[in-house]
């Protein structure tokens, strides 16, 4: 039993609790300004040191892991005390970056599907900042099709034996562990056969590139795996049973992604480019501000905006309460991206000739986030994957045809190479 | 908008859902719209005594609301007429007694005449060629020894032929002010205006040396902003909650006919590029019950937001609506645009809703402005 909290978990109420964190916070966090936040580029290796830092000041305050249970070190409390920390954080440095996929998505699948060990080891070390997660599971070869994956692990002698590539994974190169998708048996169909691993990351066996984004960010990874070798206790749940764990990832990457993780702790910017974009500053720079063509347009923007936030809230509710099922976080998954892209629209719209060629406004950088609109349509399963599951799974429509269902993997026609 | 844990408002939706199928139901519709009616007087003080003109009003004026949150009962009656896009003056008599309740001196019978249902009252807010812009009135109230003498022209308000009393926005001493004034009066003429609903019908207004008393004013000019505000607050709201009903009840049948219309011997709803579109319906559908709910809950705690949250829901319920309806169109096929089907009777009432008491794009720049001043 780790017990280096402080807190008295049942007995101290919520507001009792939001004081106690108000002055720990006071005394102990850097405070930050809100309207110029750190910069904590994931493509850097600074932010995940100072990441760390930050995460171990927490522990060592006793206001770590909120919301995960005390036998791995977290405080074990309800979520309100973990919405009521944010709200009191919201005027310090706090490790953002760390909240999605290391706790929201990694840790959080640890502790559904996790040995006792593995538990023990991973929750309380990611709590404690000493460890990073991250998820190995999209794969050169296919993208939404997640369960098609060809990266082998076959057994020799008391050993896995790893071959094959995964990409797409967030900031894998700070990362220490990974949560990494294999096929042991090709002989049975495709969700079947499959086994998830805890691979260290810097094993030998295992090669990292970067990979560069169309924006220059550089936070993604693609790795390639030549003969890595693993023990038994690299096996997460049980072996063939890795896609139950692979659907505890992406149960909560999409409850994470729609902000409904009590998981996730801090709810700052990770810097000025990943702030809300302010309408009546741009239409002030621009010399726009008396234009109500323009400010139509904005106000449009920023509509979309705030029914994308009561959509969040009704859906999370209605989730909760019955009235729709959980497969209705898709419905989040796609407005979320709708909505950044009528803004990015709207920012190319306002801006003009100067996001596309360099004046002295600093205008440009709108254009260059404009090249990576689509990105909000792609990360963590497409649009596309997305509405079938709607169609399908909260509106009942037969689902799409599949020539792979019910035939062993090995017979299952793939990529012409 | 319906509150599982209140059994009292549980069995007032009831009522009211058994009241709307059996004496609003789409064929009484086209009925209605057969004869050129509007609605039926008797069928309105019916409505009434289910509750309908009650809910804004408080308990000491002779209203009162099952549930003690009276903007929300009122929104769940407007969205289940939505359902059958009913007949009625709901819109136009709620508007009124929100403005009343607010300043009640002088107009205790003319709440208690419209809470009874005997009495249609509307608000006569729009003026002719102009769009929404609800204080600048150049309809003018000039003050004469009794009162008031009114003279100008209002147009788009709704039920005015039906009207006995209207609440007419004037300028008054370089302000705007509201007063009550009796259609029969010497001096008012009420021409009809045709609307692209089936049954809701609207009128132009002339006020030609219309004497009023003293008494006619409704509040006083320091108070007729915030009065102004609260009636467009509900008129908007009751807006948005209705066409959540429609839709509601048109995506319900479009899904089914999804499942049950076969082509090249499979159910449409089962080709992707349908799939995708029932999906964006589904998504549409419930952000526009998240928006509106968010507005009815502003409108009913007098939230400093509620301003806000009104033209939000009205601005994406406005835009949506009308398309989302034409998509559904699109889906049944050819069916869908005939005179028989029931589509057009929704698609209607949807498509005046986005164009009244201001366009998305009108409410686009409200929510512009409204930043701007907060920043």
């Amino acid at each position: 039993m780790t017990e280096t909290t402080a807190a008295p978990a049942t007995t101290e109420s919520v507001e009792e609790f939001a004081a106690r964190a108000r002055a720990w916070l006071a005394a102990n966090m850097p405070r930050i300004d809100l309207d110029n936040p750190p910069e904590a580029d994931r493509g850097e290796e600074a932010p995940w040191l100072r990441a760390r830092e930050l995460q171990k000041m927490l522990w060592d305050g006793g206001f770590a892991g909120i919301c995960f249970p005390r036998e791995y070190g977290g405080l074990g409390l309800p979520i309100a005390y973990q919405k009521a920390f944010d709200t009191e954080s919201r005027n310090y440095e706090m490790p953002v970056i760390l909240n999605t996929p290391t706790f929201t998505i990694c840790a959080a699948t640890i502790l559904d599907t996790g040995s006792e060990e593995q538990k023990r080891q991973h929750i309380s070390g990611v709590l404690r900042g000493d460890e990073v997660l991250v998820q190995l599971l999209s794969e050169p070869s296919g993208g939404s099709d997640l369960a098609g994956v060809i990266t082998r692990a076959d057994r020799v002698g008391d050993k896995w034996v790893i071959n094959g590539a995964k990409t797409w994974s967030t900031s894998a190169f700070a990362a220490d562990y990974g949560l990494m998708l294999a096929r042991t048996n090709w002989e049975v169909p495709k969700h079947e056969g499959l086994t998830m691993f805890l691979v260290p990351i810097s094993s030998p066996g295992i090669t990292l590139r970067r990979i560069k984004q169309v924006n220059g960010s550089v936070e993604f990874c693609e790795e390639f795996f030549d003969n890595l070798e693993l023990g038994d206790d690299a096996v997460v749940g049980e072996v063939n049973e890795g896609w139950h764990v692979a659907s505890r990832q992406l149960y909560h990457e999409r409850r994470a992604v729609g902000g409904g993780s009590e998981f996730a702790s801090g709810i700052g910017a990770e810097g000025k480019t990943d702030m809300p974009i302010d309408y009546v500053e741009l239409l002030e720079k621009t010399g726009q501000a008396d234009n109500e063509r323009v400010r139509e347009m904005a106000g449009r923007a920023l509509v979309h905006r705030a029914v994308r936030e009561q959509l969040i809230d009704h859906v999370y509710h209605g989730v909760l309460d019955g009235s729709l099922p959980p497969a209705a976080g898709s419905i989040i998954r796609v407005t979320h991206a709708e909505t950044h892209h009528l803004e990015f629209d709207t920012v190319l719209a306002i801006t003009g000739t100067s996001a596309v060629v360099a004046g002295d406004d600093e205008m440009l950088r709108y254009g260059e986030r404009y090249l990576s609109r689509q990105a909000a349509a792609l990360g963590g399963g497409t649009t596309e994957i997305a509405k079938n599951i709607i169609g399908e799974r909260v509106l009942g429509f037969p689902r799409e045809y599949a020539a792979d269902r019910g035939v062993p993997f090995n017979q299952v026609k793939r990529n012409k190479s | 908008m319906t509150d599982e844990t209140n059994p009292e408002r549980l069995l007032f939706a009831s009522t009211t859902q058994s009241f709307l199928e059996k004496e609003a139901s789409l064929s009484r519709l086209r009925e209605l719209h057969a004869a050129g009616a509007s609605f039926e007087a008797d069928w309105w003080r019916r409505a009434a005594e289910l509750g309908w003109t009650s809910l804004l009003v408080p308990d000491e004026l002779g209203g009162g609301s099952v549930s003690g949150d009276g903007v929300a009962d009122l929104a769940l009656v407007a969205e289940l007429a939505g359902r059958t896009v009913a007949p009625g003056p709901l819109h136009p008599v709620s508007t009124v007694l929100a403005g009343l309740v607010e300043v009640p001196e002088n107009h205790e019978a003319t709440i208690e005449s419209l809470l009874s249902g005997e009495v249609v009252g509307s608000w006569a807010v729009y003026e002719p060629s102009r769009p929404w812009s609800p204080l600048d009135a150049t309809v003018t109230a000039t003050r004469t020894p009794k009162g008031y003498r009114i003279d100008g022209a209002k147009d788009r308000v709704e039920a005015g032929a039906q009207s006995a009393v209207l609440l007419v926005v004037a300028q008054c001493d370089g302000a705007p002010r509201q007063f009550l004034v009796p259609t029969d009066a010497p001096g008012v003429r009420v021409e009809s205006q045709q609307s692209i609903d089936l049954v809701k019908s609207y009128a132009r207004v002339h006020f030609d040396g219309v004497e009023v008393d003293e008494s006619a004013a409704v509040g006083s000019a320091e108070q007729t902003p915030d009065l102004i505000a609260r009636q467009s607050h509900i008129a908007q709201m009751l807006q948005c909650a209705e066409v959540v009903g429609i839709l509601d009840t048109v995506l319900a049948f479009t899904i089914q006919w999804g499942f049950d219309r076969h082509s090249f011997g499979r159910p449409i709803g089962s080709y992707q590029a349908l799939k995708h579109k029932y999906a964006d319906l589904k998504i549409w559908f419930e952000a526009c019950r998240a928006t509106t709910k968010a507005a009815v809950a502003a409108v009913a705690s007098r939230s400093p937001d509620a301003e806000m949250a009104v033209s939000v829901a009205k601005s994406y319920v406005g835009e949506h609506a009308p398309a989302m309806l034409q998509d559904c169109i699109q889906l049944h096929g050819g069916i869908g645009v005939t005179w028989e089907h029931d589509l057009h009777l929704y698609l209607r009432r949807v498509t005046l809703y986005r164009s009244m008491f201001g366009t998305p794009e009108d409410h686009n720049l409200r929510v512009y402005a409204l930043t701007k001043a907060a920043s």
